[in-house]
C-alpha cells in the first residue's frame, strides 16, 4: 500500500464562499509536504475533508489508497493535528490519550510512549485546561503519533510555540519524515517551513497555485539576478543600463541587477570603473517567492473586503 | 532531541470496532472528575430530597386507622389487610344473623338514597355513586376478613363484589319502590353465587366467588355503606340509607335474631354513625363507609413503603444536565473532530455514547433510588406511620424502573445535545418536558385534571408512572392523580412513551450527526 494522501478536484462551497475550488496535490513518504497559503486559501477545509469531517461538493481524496469512512483504526493509518485546543479542560493530557488509543485498539502503554515522545511528561497528569498552547501543541503532536501512522497531517503546529518550540518542531517533522513517514503541514508563514519542507504546495483561492520541491521553487524565484555592493550606485545604474541591464537600489549601496548574468556585470561595472566591492548570485527567500505567488489571491482578498 | 521508534504495525481486530469505542466512550466519562461527582451527586439527590419529602409531607404521625385510610392521633394501629395482603377498608352497618353452613340470602332493596352528616363541616348529603346497599355474606367479623356481596349502588347498577378488588356488573339502573331490586347470595361450601332480579321470579346469574376456607359458620346479612366525598384537597364521610323488605335468610339456625352492628366504625373517632330501624318486614339502614381496597388521597394519612422515591426528580435534573454535556462539551471545544477523525462510523459514535451515558445514569438511579426507597421506608415505619403495604416485586419494579426512566432521559438529553450542539437548549427542553410537567402534576399538583392527565400520557413525564404503586380501582371513587400516585398510564406503557421521546431524538440526531460537516 502506498502511504499517501491523493487529494483530487476537490470543491466546496460554504453558502456564498467558494471554500474549496478543484483543490488537488498528493502528499508522498519520506519527506515534509508544506501546506502553504494565506488564511482563507482553504487550507484547514482541506484537512477537514481529508479526515472525513467535512464532506466536499465534488471531488475525493485517498488517504493510504482509501476512503477515509473505511478505515477501521483511522489513527493507524493517518495521525493529525487539526486543533490543539480541541481538549476537555477537565480531562488530563494522558487521559486524553488514553480514550483515542483505546478507540482504536491501543495499550494505554502508547499513551506514555509518545507522551515521552514530546516531552510532555511532567505534565501528563494535570489537567489539559492548565496546558499553555505550546503544551498543547505538543499534545495534539503526542496524539497524531499515537497509532504510530505512516502518515501526518498537522495545521499550523508551529502557532503558539516559543523560538525554542519551532525549533523542537522542525527537527522533530525532519526526523519523523527521515523515517520514511509522509508528513503534510500547512502554515501561512512559509518561513516556519524553511529548511524543513521538501516539498510545498502553495494554494490560494480554494486551489494549488505551485506544487513543487523547494529547490524548485527556490530557483524559479531567484530568476538571474545579481546583488551589486557598491559605494557608487548612480554610476553602476547608467552603466549597466547602457549595456542593457536593469538595475534598482535595493539599500543604500545595494544594487539587484537583472538581465546580465554576474560574470558580464563585473565586466561591464570594471569597465566603467565602478568601485564594486561584492557582486553575487541573488538567492531568493521562500518569503519572496512565497509572496510573488500569492500576490494575486492577497490582491483578491484585499479587493474583495474593501467592495463588501 | 527526542527519536521516534516505527513500532511493528498490529493486526486490526475488525470484528472488537464497537467495544472499542464503548471502552473508549466510558474513558472519557470516567476520567472527567466532574461527571463522575455529578453521578454520585444524582444519586444522593434522589435519596436525600425522597426521604426529606417522604417523611416530611406524606402521611401523619401515627394514630389509629380510620377506615377510609386516614389516620388519627393515638395509638398506632394496625390497618386491616384483605385476604390478598392489600390495605383494604372494611366498614360498614351490618344487619346479621350467623348461618352455620350452607344457605341462601334473599332481599329486596327499594329505596337507596344519601343522608345529611351531622358534624361534618361541608360535607354532602348526596347520594354518592358508590354508595352500597345490599346482602353480604362474611367470613368473620374481623375486618378484612373474606366476604361476598350482592348490592345496588348509587351510580353503577346492581354489582356483584367479593374480597375487595372483585367487582362485576349486574342490572343497570337506579333502584326505587317502583323499580325494586332483588338480590339473592347462595353459599354452598365455599362457593357463593350472586343473582339479581327485577321482580324476584326471574332471576340472573350475576357471578360466582370462590373464597378459599369459608369451611365454618358465616354471617349473614344485608348492608349499608357510604364512602368518602373526596375531593382535590379534601375528603368527607357520607352516610347513605337503604330499605328492604323480603329479607329472609335460609339455612339459618333455629331461633335466629337479627343483630345490628356498625361493623369496623367506632363512635370515639367518627361522628357518623350508622343504625336500623324494622318495622313490618321493613329495614331500613343507614350506614358509613366503604367495603373496598384503601386507596390514597387527600385524606390519605398513610404513605406507600415506597414514600422515598419521590425524590427521583432531583437526581433526574442532574443526569440530564450530564448526559446533555457528554456531547456538547465535545461540541463546544471542537473535540467532536477528534472524536469522528478516530471513528469515522458516527452511527457507531453516537451508538456508543448513548449506552455509557445510559449505564452510568442506570447505575446512579438504581443505587439512589435503592437506598431511597430502603431507607424512606426504614424511616417510616421507625416513625410508626401507617404504610400501604408493597409487594417485592412492585417495590423492586419501581426502583428498576426509576433508574431506567434516568438512562432514557439521559439518552433522550443526550441526542437532543446532538441535535442542536449547545448546553443550553437541551438541558432547557428535557427539563421543561420531563420534569416540569411532573413536578406540576405531582408533587405541587397546581395542573389538575384532564390536562395533567394528557400532560402525563403525551410528554416523557409519562415515564413517571413506573413509580405507580397502588392501583387505581375503577369501583372506588377517588382523587386518582398524580399527586396522590396515581398516573393514567401503565408503569411501562408511561416508562415506552419517553423511550419513543429518546428513540425519536436519537434517531433525528444520528441522521444530522451523519449529514453535516464535523
Amino acid at each position: 500500500m502506498e502511504e499517501t494522501i491523493e487529494v483530487a478536484g476537490l470543491r466546496k462551497r460554504f453558502g456564498r464562499t467558494l471554500a474549496l475550488d478543484g483543490m488537488s496535490f498528493t502528499v508522498r513518504p519520506g519527506q515534509v509536504t508544506g501546506f502553504v497559503g494565506p488564511n482563507g486559501a482553504g487550507k484547514s477545509t482541506t484537512m477537514r475533508v481529508i479526515l472525513g469531517l467535512d464532506a466536499p461538493d465534488r471531488g475525493q481524496v485517498l488517504v493510504g489508497g482509501q476512503r477515509y469512512q473505511s478505515l477501521r483504526r483511522p489513527l493507524t493509518l493517518i495521525g493529525s493535528l487539526i486543533d490543539a485546543s480541541a481538549l476537555q479542560p477537565g480531562r488530563t493530557g494522558r487521559n486524553h490519550l488514553l480514550w483515542l488509543a483505546r478507540s482504536q485498539g491501543l495499550p494505554g502503554s502508547r499513551a506514555d510512549a509518545v507522551l515521552a515522545q514530546v516531552g510532555l511528561e511532567t505534565a501528563a497528569r494535570r489537567k489539559a485546561g492548565g496546558y499553555s498552547l505550546g503544551m498543547r501543541q505538543r499534545l495534539g503532536i503526542a496524539a497524531a503519533l499515537l497509532g504510530d501512522p505512516p502518515i501526518l497531517m498537522l495545521d499550523e503546529p508551529f502557532n503558539g510555540m516559543d523560538p525554542e518550540g519551532i525549533i523542537w518542531m522542525r527537527g522533530f517533522l525532519a526526523v519523523l519524515a527521515a523515517q520514511g513517514r509522509a508528513v503534510l503541514v500547512s502554515s501561512h508563514l512559509m518561513s516556519e517551513l524553511q529548511d524543513v519542507a521538501g516539498r510545498l504546495v502553495i494554494v490560494g483561492r480554494g486551489k494549488v497555485i505551485a506544487d513543487a520541491s523547494t529547490a524548485e521553487l527556490l530557483a524559479a524565484a531567484s530568476g538571474d539576478r545579481v546583488t551589486v555592493r557598491t559605494t557608487a550606485p548612480e554610476a553602476a545604474i547608467t552603466a549597466l543600463a547602457r549595456a542593457g541591464a536593469s538595475a534598482a537600489a535595493d539599500g543604500p549601496d545595494v544594487l539587484t541587477v537583472s538581465g546580465l548574468p554576474a560574470g558580464r556585470v563585473i565586466t561591464v561595472l570594471s569597465e566603467s570603473s565602478v568601485p564594486v566591492s561584492e557582486v553575487s548570485a541573488h538567492r531568493a527567500t521562500l518569503e519572496e517567492a512565497y509572496l510573488e505567488l500569492t500576490r494575486d489571491a492577497a490582491e483578491y482578498r484585499a479587493a474583495a473586503g474593501e467592495a463588501r | 532531541m527526542t527519536t521516534a521508534t516505527v513500532t511493528p504495525r498490529r493486526p486490526a481486530t475488525e470484528s472488537a470496532g464497537f467495544g472499542r469505542l464503548l471502552f473508549a466512550e466510558w474513558t472519557k466519562f470516567v476520567t472527567v472528575r466532574g461527571w463522575v461527582i455529578a453521578m454520585i451527586v444524582s444519586a444522593l439527590l434522589t435519596v436525600g430530597i425522597g426521604i426529606w419529602a417522604g417523611a416530611g409531607t406524606h402521611g401523619q404521625p401515627c394514630g389509629e386507622i380510620l377506615p377510609n385510610g386516614q389516620t388519627v392521633g393515638g395509638a398506632c394501629a394496625s390497618p386491616p389487610l384483605g385476604p390478598a395482603g392489600e390495605m383494604v377498608t372494611d366498614s360498614f352497618y351490618f344487619v346479621r344473623q350467623s348461618l352455620p353452613g350452607d344457605g341462601t340470602v334473599t332481599a329486596r332493596l327499594t329505596a337507596l338514597d344519601g343522608s345529611a352528616t351531622p358534624g361534618i363541616a361541608g360535607g354532602t348529603s348526596a347520594l354518592q355513586s358508590w354508595a352500597k346497599a345490599g346482602i353480604i355474606i362474611k367470613a368473620s367479623l374481623r375486618q378484612g376478613s373474606a366476604y361476598a356481596a350482592m348490592m345496588v349502588t348509587g351510580g353503577h347498577g346492581v354489582r356483584m363484589q367479593y374480597d375487595y378488588t372483585h367487582d362485576t356488573a349486574g342490572l343497570p339502573g337506579g333502584v326505587s319502590a317502583a323499580a325494586p331490586r332483588w338480590l339473592r347470595l347462595v353459599r354452598s361450601g365455599d362457593t357463593l353465587t350472586g343473582y339479581d332480579s327485577a321482580d324476584g321470579t326471574h332471576w340472573t346469574l350475576v357471578g360466582t366467588a370462590r373464597l378459599p376456607g369459608l369451611t365454618t359458620a358465616v354471617q349473614a346479612g344485608i348492608f349499608v355503606t357510604s364512602p368518602d366525598w373526596v375531593t382535590n384537597e379534601n375528603a368527607s364521610p357520607t352516610l347513605a340509607s337503604g330499605v328492604f323488605d323480603h329479607v329472609t335468610v335460609s339455612g339459618s339456625g333455629p331461633g335466629s335474631q337479627w343483630t345490628g352492628q356498625d361493623f369496623g366504625l367506632g363512635a370515639a373517632y367518627n361522628p357518623l354513625s350508622g343504625g336500623y330501624r324494622q318495622t313490618d318486614g321493613f329495614f331500613t339502614v343507614q350506614g358509613s363507609g366503604d367495603i373496598a381496597p384503601a386507596v390514597r388521597n387527600a385524606a390519605g394519612g398513610s404513605s406507600t413503603a415506597d414514600a422515598g422515591i419521590t425524590g427521583v426528580f432531583a437526581g433526574l435534573i442532574v443526569a440530564l444536565v450530564v448526559g446533555t454535556m457528554f456531547i456538547t462539551a465535545e461540541y463546544r471545544r471542537g473535540l467532536i473532530r477528534t472524536t469522528l477523525a478516530a471513528a469515522p462510523r458516527r452511527s457507531q459514535v453516537l451508538a456508543a455514547k448513548a449506552i455509557v451515558i445510559a449505564a452510568v445514569t442506570f447505575a446512579a438511579g438504581l443505587a439512589g433510588s435503592a437506598a431511597a426507597v430502603l431507607l424512606g421506608e426504614r424511616m417510616l415505619r421507625g416513625s410508626g406511620r401507617v404504610i400501604f403495604p408493597v409487594g417485592g416485586l412492585t417495590e423492586a419494579r419501581v426502583i428498576a424502573g426509576s433508574a431506567a426512566l434516568l438512562a432514557i432521559a439521559a439518552v433522550f438529553a443526550l441526542a437532543l445535545g446532538v441535535i442542536m450542539r449547545h448546553g443550553a437548549g437541551p438541558v432547557t427542553a428535557t427539563i421543561a418536558l420531563l420534569v416540569v410537567p411532573f413536578f406540576f402534576t405531582g408533587p405541587m399538583a397546581v395542573l389538575q385534571g384532564t390536562a395533567a392527565d394528557w400532560l402525563l400520557r403525551v410528554t416523557p413525564a409519562a415515564a413517571f408512572a413506573v413509580q405507580q404503586v397502588l392501583p387505581a380501582y375503577p369501583q372506588v371513587s377517588n382523587t386518582y392523580t398524580a399527586q396522590y400516585g396515581y398516573y393514567p398510564l401503565p408503569p411501562w406503557a408511561g416508562l415506552a412513551v419517553l423511550c419513543a421521546w429518546a428513540a425519536a431524538a436519537l434517531g433525528l440526531a444520528g441522521f444530522l450527526l451523519c449529514r453535516r460537516d464535523a
